[in-house]
């Protein structure tokens, strides 16, 4: 990227490999007092690195201002309004960032003995405990850094419960509506996915459940509120039907926002869910991590969660148990991504119980609004209320040749993230619109003002949203030679 | 709430737009019997002072005495990161964005992470490396899974030098999906034997795991064992802990490896009870396709100016479902961006110059510790910033004591391996002075006695 192309106050910045000179530096080691040893006498000749060719020499003004200038091209919550559907783009309050660096925390080495952790494995308990009132479940592993780690750790209990009870079964069930990573978590547990047709309302369908659910099935995989918003409202049924044919319930808990402190996955049957703290709980997503997915289980899965888990001891200490025989195993090689649980905990002694229930409230009242607002410009495929996100689609665009992708770029251009778009699939051109609590009526009305001015523009002038986006750094990007010829490195450096 | 806009007069504007009565209406398809009919049973809300007051509390009872006087690596090494990564990973538009699925929107990430691919890449010596893992024991099982998809093989040989909490994440990962990991004992040589490893691999064999530096410590022959691994065509998986090694090590890429794999923590990480980690995962271009995770991509944008974009999809868990080359749906980002950040401040100069600081810090350590008579190495090999001790006595009491003065060190490996009960490791790096290093000393010569 060449510097040539500043306009005004929107800087451009070329890459860091290979700029600066020899002499530059942006970091000195510590002063030691140590003799220096040569590496050619303590290690291998063979083994030693000939050069570090291609890493920059700067100093850190100049690192400082790469990176705050590549900042800024980033679109992010604390700007505006970040609608992504399933991804609970809510705000990340600052005092959990302030909580997850003390350094008492931020330094400790995971191996430190358990009576120099006390804290720490305090705050884990506590959060477990809490997580386990939040979901109505018994017990709780906080190691999985992600949702779909949680899948995967959640499926490997329920094969291992199975086995115990002397048949681990085949195949899992997914509803045809179900995130990706269910069936590649499915695949890695070493069960067959079996997709389960939604109904015409978007829900379970209890006569294909019927049909599907047989004695080689280990488990039903739901996400209530599922991936078009809507809650399942057999949920009862479908957890009964499961364990009466030998299944077990798992639940992603991805839209566990629709119901804080309203309902628990505990009280609808389920047996297996994993919550996402960094959607749930506002930790922040950071690009893309890391969050955290702890699994949350019923008594009988209890034992067969990772290890270590914490224990309080009778004197109230508080110490990390790693015998246990039965568990599935170790899932993360120390405890998860902890700085995520202080986070986390945090959160949810800011909210309290009152202040949790409110998040539900106003993440169900703020879909709703968004959707009566569209009501009319879109096509809303499936009727009625929804819970803390809606879909629509393309269909009425459609006819003026304008397509989801263009409606999701021309709101770049209008300050507002997109949606999630084209998921689930089995709305066609869907936009999967999320809210959260932490957006103002004046923000929802600005974004839906937008939406429906693009719809207007759509009927209009339907060529002037090809090119979105344009008020961008970068416009529309090659997708398709970046896959054909992937270029994934540079190749100055190394 | 502080974090809630929505105001009781909000909430009836918004209910008179949606046309519901009140707000239980839409909760209404939530069944009764699984409604809650009780507050939550937790604690709070505080307001933010009580908030920090807690949290502050409970951070008194970690009593460890900070990074100077942590001598335990094993897996999580203590480096100092420089005040401005922290500082440039706080700019909001880095740590509250969410993955870059749109490009246009997300250059800064994708650019951040297109860097740290580079820099992975060029410090192991591979051709490509992706967008992050959870962490280095996660990547290393998705690199065991991998090489057994790419041969169609089912066995892959792992020393019992690769750190055990990684082999149990390899265990725990392949247990259903008909792979067998074949534990190759080498402790007592404290390095790969690579004859012992030939003979451990057949036409089955999908690939062989070496890590190094190892788990003691110590450097492998990595181009020996590349040799020995030759007949039975099986691939070399490259794992390193401590990839600050790589300021004067090459990387496993040099010497042969196919796949390789690595803990980032010690870029811009913090240990934080060990996370959040970074994995780091690269193979050579041949196996491009096939790798797990993220992969950011250079292209074009439609004015000709050059871009990022998220790339070969197609592998991922969101195109191809039950056919994905992994479950990961996440990664690291943010800590990929800490980890560019602190590696672009440190340029050739300071990673060269960190590393020959964690040398001559490990190297004083091991004479000083060899001084206190009873004391020997455990192994005659090369190492780099951590290394095994046979102490005179009781190693478990020993570590309680100098743990009850502040001083963490060990791991004890008779926790893993038996036979080795005295034998402690100890780990010294950059932030460790010689003060520090001296007085941690004189107290396990005092315990000596």
């Amino acid at each position: 990227m060449s510097s040539q192309s500043q306009q005004g106050l929107n800087f451009t910045e070329d890459e860091i490999f290979g700029r600066g000179s020899p002499g530059r530096g942006g970091y000195t080691p510590p002063e030691s007092g140590l003799p220096t040893i040569d590496p050619q006498s303590a290690l291998p000749i063979g083994a030693l690195r000939k050069d570090l060719a291609g890493f920059p020499n700067l100093t850190e003004p100049e690192v400082t201002r790469h990176y705050t200038r590549m900042s800024q091209w980033n679109f992010a919550v604390d700007l505006n309004f970040y609608p992504l559907g399933s991804c609970t783009m809510k705000y990340n309050p600052r005092i959990n960032e302030a909580v997850a660096r003390i350094s008492g925390f931020s330094t400790l080495h995971p191996l430190a003995p358990d009576n120099q952790a006390q804290g720490t494995l305090e705050v884990i308990y506590n959060l477990e405990r809490w997580l386990c009132a939040i979901s109505g479940m018994d017990a709780a592993t906080l190691q999985p850094a992600a949702g779909a780690h949680g899948e995967f750790t959640g499926l490997l209990m329920i094969r291992a419960a199975l086995t115990a009870r002397g048949n681990p079964r085949k195949k899992v069930l997914l509803p045809d509506s179900a995130h990706g990573t269910n069936p590649a978590s499915t695949v890695y547990c070493g069960y067959e996915a079996v997709t389960l047709p939604s109904g015409p309302d978007g829900r379970i369908d209890m006569a294909q459940l019927d049909r599907l659910m047989d004695d080689q099935t280990a488990a039903l995989m739901v996400t209530n509120p599922n991936t078009l918003g809507i809650f399942e409202t057999d949920i009862l049924e479908v957890s009964k039907l499961v364990h009466d044919r030998g299944g077990f319930l798992y639940c992603d808990g991805a839209n566990l926002n629709a119901f804080l402190g309203k309902a628990r996955f505990g009280d609808m049957g389920v047996d297996v869910a994993h919550i996402n703290l960094h959607k749930t709980f506002s930790t922040p997503h950071g690009g893309g991590g890391p969050g955290a997915g702890p699994v949350v289980v019923k008594q009988e899965l209890e034992p067969y969660l990772p290890f270590p888990l914490v224990e309080q001891t009778g004197g109230g200490d508080y110490r990390l148990e790693y015998d246990r025989p039965m568990s599935v195993g170790r899932v993360h090689g120390f405890f998860g991504n902890t700085g995520v649980l202080l986070r986390a905990a945090a959160y949810t002694l800011s909210m309290g119980p009152e202040g949790l229930a409110q998040v539900a409230e106003a993440a169900v009242i703020n879909a709703n609004y968004i959707r009566a607002r569209l009501e009319g410009h879109y096509h809303i495929p499936y009727p009625g209320h929804c819970m803390h996100e809606l879909v629509i689609t393309d269909k009425i665009q459609n006819e003026y040749g304008v397509t989801t992708l263009d409606i999701a770029k021309a709101l770049i251009d209008r300050g507002f993230h997109p949606p999630t778009i084209y998921f689930p699939s089995i709305a066609r051109g869907a936009m999967m619109i999320e809210p959260t609590e932490t957006e103002s009526l004046e923000t929802l009305d600005q974004f839906c003002d937008a939406m429906i001015e693009i719809a207007g523009e759509a009927r209009a002038n339907p060529e002037s949203l090809k090119a979105a986006p344009v008020c961008t750094v970068r416009a529309r990007l090659d997708e398709a030679t970046a896959a054909r010829r992937p270029q994934l490195r540079c190749s100055m450096c190394g | 709430m502080r974090y809630i806009p929505l105001s009781p007069q909000d909430k009836e504007k918004a209910l008179a737009t949606i046309g519901a009565s009140s707000v239980n209406q839409l909760f209404a398809d939530i069944p009764e019997a699984a409604r809650m009919n009780h507050p939550l049973q937790i604690p709070g809300p505080l307001p933010e002072m009580d908030l920090m007051d807690w949290f502050e509390t409970a951070a008194e009872k970690n009593t460890h005495a900070g990074p100077r006087k942590t001598f335990i690596g094993a897996g999580a090494y203590v480096h100092h990161v420089p005040v401005a990564v922290d500082h440039l990973i706080s700019r909001t538009e880095f740590f509250t964005c969410y993955t870059p699925y749109q490009p246009e929107v997300s250059q800064g990430t994708l650019a951040a992470i297109y860097e740290f691919q580079t820099y992975t890449a060029a410090l192991l010596g591979m051709e490509v490396a992706n967008a992050s893992m959870y962490d280095g024991p996660s990547a290393l099982a998705e690199a065991v899974i991998m090489a057994c998809r790419v041969t169609g093989r089912d066995k892959v040989v792992m020393p019992d030098l690769v750190h055990p909490h990684w082999r149990q994440v390899v265990q725990t990962y392949t247990q259903h999906l008909g792979i067998d990991i074949i534990l190759a004992p080498m402790a007592s040589d404290g390095v790969c034997d690579p004859e012992k490893l030939a003979a451990a691999m057949d036409q089955r064999t999908a690939a062989v795991v070496v890590q190094s530096p190892n788990f003691f410590g110590h450097v492998e022959d990595m181009a020996a064992i590349n040799k020995a691994r030759e007949e039975s065509g099986a691939l070399l998986i490259g794992a390193v802990a401590e990839p600050m090694a790589l300021g004067l090590l090459q990387g496993p890429g040099a010497s042969g490896a196919d796949i390789c794999v690595a803990e980032g923590r010690s870029f811009g990480g913090s240990l934080g009870f060990g996370g959040p980690a970074l994995g780091m995962f690269a193979v050579q271009n041949s196996l491009a396709r096939k790798m797990p995770g993220r992969l950011v991509g250079k292209t074009k944008d439609t004015k000709g100016q050059d871009g990022y974009t998220l790339t070969l999809s197609t592998r991922e868990q969101h195109i191809r479902r039950e056919k994905a080359t992994s479950n990961i749906c996440s990664n690291q980002a943010l800590m990929a961006t800490a980890a560019a950040i602190h590696i672009s401040l440190l340029g050739q100069n300071g990673l060269r110059e960190t590393a020959l600081a964690n040398l001559a810090a490990s190297h004083y350590l091991a004479e000083k510790m060899t001084a206190i008579p009873g004391v020997k190495m455990a192994f005659d090999q090369p190492f780099f910033n951590e290394f095994a001790v046979t102490l005179p006595m009781d190693a478990q009491r020993i570590l309680g004591d100098l743990a009850s003065a502040g001083y963490l060190a060990g791991p004890n490996l008779g926790r893993w391996y038996p036979e080795m009960n005295n034998t402690i490791l100890l780990c010294a790096t950059e932030v460790h002075s010689k003060k520090n290093i001296d007085a941690l000393v004189a107290m396990i010569a005092k315990g000596t006695v």
